[in-house]
């Protein structure tokens, strides 16, 4: 599988992860946002602890966001946040 | 047409507006929004706020709100400006202007500005209390509602 996955961390998913993004080549099962997920949950405990909370964890692919089934693939940008709370 | 811009430090309001107007004179009236940090949350208070946004994404975001924003209303430009970084109790975070040739567009384009962005660009706000502890501020259901008064994206 050429190159890799950009994926980047925010707010409390940056400190529960404890760093603020990474370059990561997951198993080509991986296609989804939500496979993507599945795999970070086994990297560490602070990924598994970051994604545990489930339905609170928003995504965006090449910075629009997107939802679990969205496609994901080498070379993509993706995010990983709470529900965003500016204004 | 629109001005967006995200920066740590303040902004002045008297020059934004100038900016929106400068060189025309077809603009009847220019809405505005100036969020600011308030020193309470849920009884607690407040020693600073920590806005952080997602720089790129945050941007893209603000522009394509705004566009949704002029192809609603008759505007003659916006703009939407996010402060990022610590912030202390009274100091602005975010400035919103809507100019158009009549003032319910440039008012209602304002409140669609500022309820959009609280939903749809990336920035999250971490609160410093007084006893040393900070906490992320969670996302509001009224903020939700707020932003699904004005409809899906046309």
């Amino acid at each position: 599988m050429a190159g890799t996955i950009h994926v980047l961390y925010f707010a409390w998913l940056r400190e529960r992860v404890g760093r603020s993004e990474e370059r990561l080549s997951p198993p080509d099962s991986v296609s989804t946002v939500a496979g993507l997920i599945d795999w970070l949950k086994t990297l560490s405990d602070g990924h598994a602890r970051a994604f545990a909370a489930g339905p609170l964890v928003r995504c965006a692919v090449n910075q629009d966001f997107a939802t679990p089934d969205a496609t994901v693939k080498p070379g993509d940008e993706v995010a990983f946040f709470p529900p965003v709370t500016g204004g | 047409m629109a001005t967006v811009r995200v920066q740590e430090a303040d902004f002045d309001i008297t020059a934004e507006v100038a900016a929106l107007g400068a060189g025309r004179a077809d603009i009847g009236g220019i809405g505005s929004f100036i969020g600011t940090v308030r020193d309470v949350a849920g009884g607690r208070t407040i020693t600073a706020m920590t806005l952080e946004h997602y720089p790129g994404m945050t941007e893209r975001a603000l522009a394509r709100i705004a566009a949704e924003a002029e192809g609603r209303w008759p505007l003659l430009g916006c703009t939407l400006i996010h402060r990022v970084g610590r912030l202390l109790p009274g100091e602005n975070i975010v400035l919103v202007l809507a100019a158009s040739p009549h003032r319910h567009a440039a008012l209602e384009a304002t409140a669609f500005l500022i309820d959009w962005l609280k939903t749809a660009a990336p920035f999250w706000k971490k609160e410093s209390f007084a006893d040393g502890s900070e906490a992320w501020v969670d996302a509001r259901e009224a903020d939700t509602a707020a932003t699904e008064r004005w409809g899906r994206p046309a």
